[in-house]
């Protein structure tokens, strides 16, 4: 099969859903012709699409968010890029407040299908204010979808159907993840939302592991492998709504979780998947549940000090042995 | 704008602007060899306006800065070796290596930090004027923002906000036509950000902000009126940043004339040009205040690279005091 890279295949899913429904128009700071967004997801779209379909906006993410939920209320399907996770806290009102609730709220009178499309993660050195992992903010907020792309393919195809969703959706993505190639095919395919990927097969130890610690978490069951230790590796893919029963199933049949997540510890996403676990499936478990996050700081800039923050494979492994 | 200010005055403010543009010239070069990690956002060609206004100020008095924050710091009288250390990422810098490029402070200079979060230092700088007000002291607090932060909510609720209460804020508007790759005119409808002044009922002054004397006098002004309790300014200093907006972009976006115009009004060289032509300084002078300025951001970059890194663990400590 054909690879291609993570970016690309966002691309490639926006191009198609904008060739296939002419209410899809994309709107964010700096996506469009002179810049092609900041992580280059957009380029190229403003030449086919157009400066309408294809919209440069100010730097004002309230608005951004506000102006999607207004058109989305009124018969389109805008898609939203906010240039770094870290900045969705300035569209927070619009995102939790008004997109998330307006149909409940409303008595279902309304959908808001907006996609949020947004970078987090850390690693290249930016600091506390570009770096921040916050999907657990999101799952946090009743109304909201969460996706957590990991491949090229799993990008492509939960963000066709983020974008055919009646609900709004935060597309979360990885900004070491866009240069990562992976098999993409050539023919039409969607994900559905709420199907767990397992990433690896193993009997010894679940792995849970989102985004960019899919890849890590692969690297690390390599290693434990040749020390006879089997891992198996499972990938939500979406956070809201979870697979419980893709974890419990894996955690059945290996007694073991370690969960591996980039955000912050306390109140994170591993906090929630460990609840999940704890009250379905603690009678299948073997050993304490473990989790592996960041240790609850701010990014911090030197790469000495970042690299001390974000969960590794050192880290995977450490756990992994604990508890087998 | 005339010379009408000590000889020791301009030649202060010619040295910091050579201390800034030096400073970012060799960021670039480190950079370019690697050295420094993330990403950078250089002030070169735009240091009239980080001089003009620091020029104003007294050490008290408070700045807030932004992503584009190394002239400010330098203006306000930041310690040249500490700011490159941070740059780099070391132990010595202003902030341990936790903030770098993007994030340098020193409190102990009124320096209240820069953000990244374009506009996020607007409302802070309100909050330091109401702290000064609070406290009956006459500082003033500037904050610097450029016309993409313009178009923020933060830029439009700090102003209503200083101007009600009539807070002693300097709004520094740092145009250099670009918000990264948007030009000013994709993103707002009006020519001049400083004609948002009027709906928040405040002075809003346009500038040459390649010129540092316009600047001064300007920020002087505003000075003036916010130390007596008269209220904020808007200021908006017309400017261009010579390289692009961060790292390697190539700014294909600008006109290739554009950009030869702006680099003709260059800050440095028109200032100079002026402090020769009125016999202010002379030549020799001129070459003993680049040699020394260099030989400055020389220690500085053997301070910094001499430093040592923070050791890991330290990534655990100063979340909360
Ligand atoms: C709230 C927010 N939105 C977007 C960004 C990404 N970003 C960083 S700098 C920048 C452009 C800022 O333009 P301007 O305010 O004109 O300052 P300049 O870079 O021109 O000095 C953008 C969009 C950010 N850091 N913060
Ligand atoms: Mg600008």
């Amino acid at each position: 099969m054909r690879k291609i890279a993570y970016r690309e295949a966002l691309k490639e899913a926006l191009r198609e859903e904008m060739r296939r429904d002419s209410r899809v128009f994309l709107l964010g700071e700096d996506i469009g012709r002179y810049w092609g967004g900041a992580f280059k997801v957009t380029k190229g779209l403003a030449e086919e699409f157009g400066d309408e379909r294809v919209r440069d906006t100010p730097i004002s993410e309230s608005a951004i968010i506000g102006a999607a939920v207004g058109a989305a209320i009124t018969g389109m399907r805008p898609v939203a890029e906010i240039m770094f996770g870290d900045l969705t806290a300035l569209a927070m009102d619009q995102i939790a407040n008004q997109a998330a609730k307006i149909r409940y709220m409303f008595g279902g009178q309304a959908k808001c299908p907006i996609v949020v499309r947004t970078p987090f993660g850390a690693g290249v050195n930016i600091a506390a204010h570009h770096s921040q992992s916050l999907e657990a903010w999101f799952m946090h907020v009743p109304g909201l979808y969460v996706a957590v792309p990991s491949t090229p393919y799993d990008a492509k195809g939960l963000l066709k159907t983020a974008i055919r969703s009646d609900n709004p959706v935060v597309f979360c993505e990885h900004k070491l993840l866009y240069p990562l190639e992976g098999e993409v095919p050539e023919e039409e395919y969607t994900i559905p939302f709420g199907v767990a990927d397992v990433k690896r097969e193993g009997k010894d130890v679940t792995v849970v592991a989102t985004l960019f610690m899919v890849h890590k978490a692969l690297n690390a069951a390599e290693e434990l492998a040749e020390e006879g230790i089997s891992v198996e590796v499972v990938d939500p893919r979406t956070l809201t709504p979870l697979d419980k029963q893709a974890i419990i199933k894996s955690v059945k049949k290996t007694g073991r979780i370690v969960i591996v997540t980039e955000d912050c510890r306390t109140a994170g996403v591993s906090a929630e998947i460990a609840a999940v676990v704890a009250e379905e499936a603690i009678d299948y478990l073997d050993a304490p549940i473990k989790r592996v996050a960041e240790p609850d700081t701010p990014i911090p800039f030197s790469p000495p000090l970042e690299q001390y923050v974000i969960p590794d494979e050192k880290a995977i492994i450490k756990a992994v042995k604990e508890v087998v | 704008m005339t010379l009408n200010l000590p000889k020791d005055k301009l030649v202060e403010m010619y040295r910091k602007m050579l201390e800034i543009r030096f400073f970012e010239e060799k960021v670039f070069e480190l950079y370019a060899q690697n050295l420094v990690p993330g990403t950078i956002h250089l002030y070169a060609g735009e240091e009239a306006v980080a001089v003009g206004v620091c020029s104003n100020l007294r050490r008290d008095d408070y700045i807030t800065s932004t992503h584009r924050g190394h002239g400010h710091c330098i203006a306000k009288g930041a310690d040249l070796k500490r700011t490159m250390a941070e740059i780099l990422g070391k132990k010595t810098g202003y902030c341990k290596g936790k903030g770098g490029s993007m994030h340098i402070a020193d409190f102990s200079i009124g320096m209240l930090g820069a953000t990244a979060v374009v506009g996020a230092g607007i409302p802070i700088a309100v909050g330091a004027g109401l702290s000064i007000k609070l406290r009956h002291t006459d500082q003033v607090a500037a904050c610097f923002f450029g016309d993409g932060a313009s178009n923020q909510g933060t830029f439009h609720e700090g102003i209503n906000m200083a101007s009600i209460w009539k807070l002693p804020v300097l709004f520094i508007c740092e145009n250099n036509l670009y918000a990264m790759g948007t030009r000013q005119s994709i993103a707002m409808a009006i020519e001049n950000v400083a004609d948002r002044a009027a709906a928040y009922g405040i002075p809003g002054v346009v500038v040459d902000g390649n010129d540092v004397l316009a600047v001064y006098e300007a920020a002087r002004k505003a000075v003036e009126r916010a130390r007596k309790g008269e209220g904020p300014t808007l200021i908006e200093c017309k400017t261009y940043r010579h390289k692009g907006h961060s790292r390697i972009d190539p700014a294909k976006y600008r006109p290739k004339e554009e950009v030869e115009a702006w680099l003709a009004k260059d800050p440095i060289k028109r200032f100079k040009e002026k402090l020769l032509h009125a016999n202010i300084l002379g030549e020799t002078e001129i070459q003993q205040i680049e040699k020394e300025v260099l030989g400055k951001i020389e220690e500085a970059v053997k301070f910094a690279m001499e430093s040592p890194l923070p050791s890991p663990e330290e990534a655990l400590e100063d979340v909360y005091a």
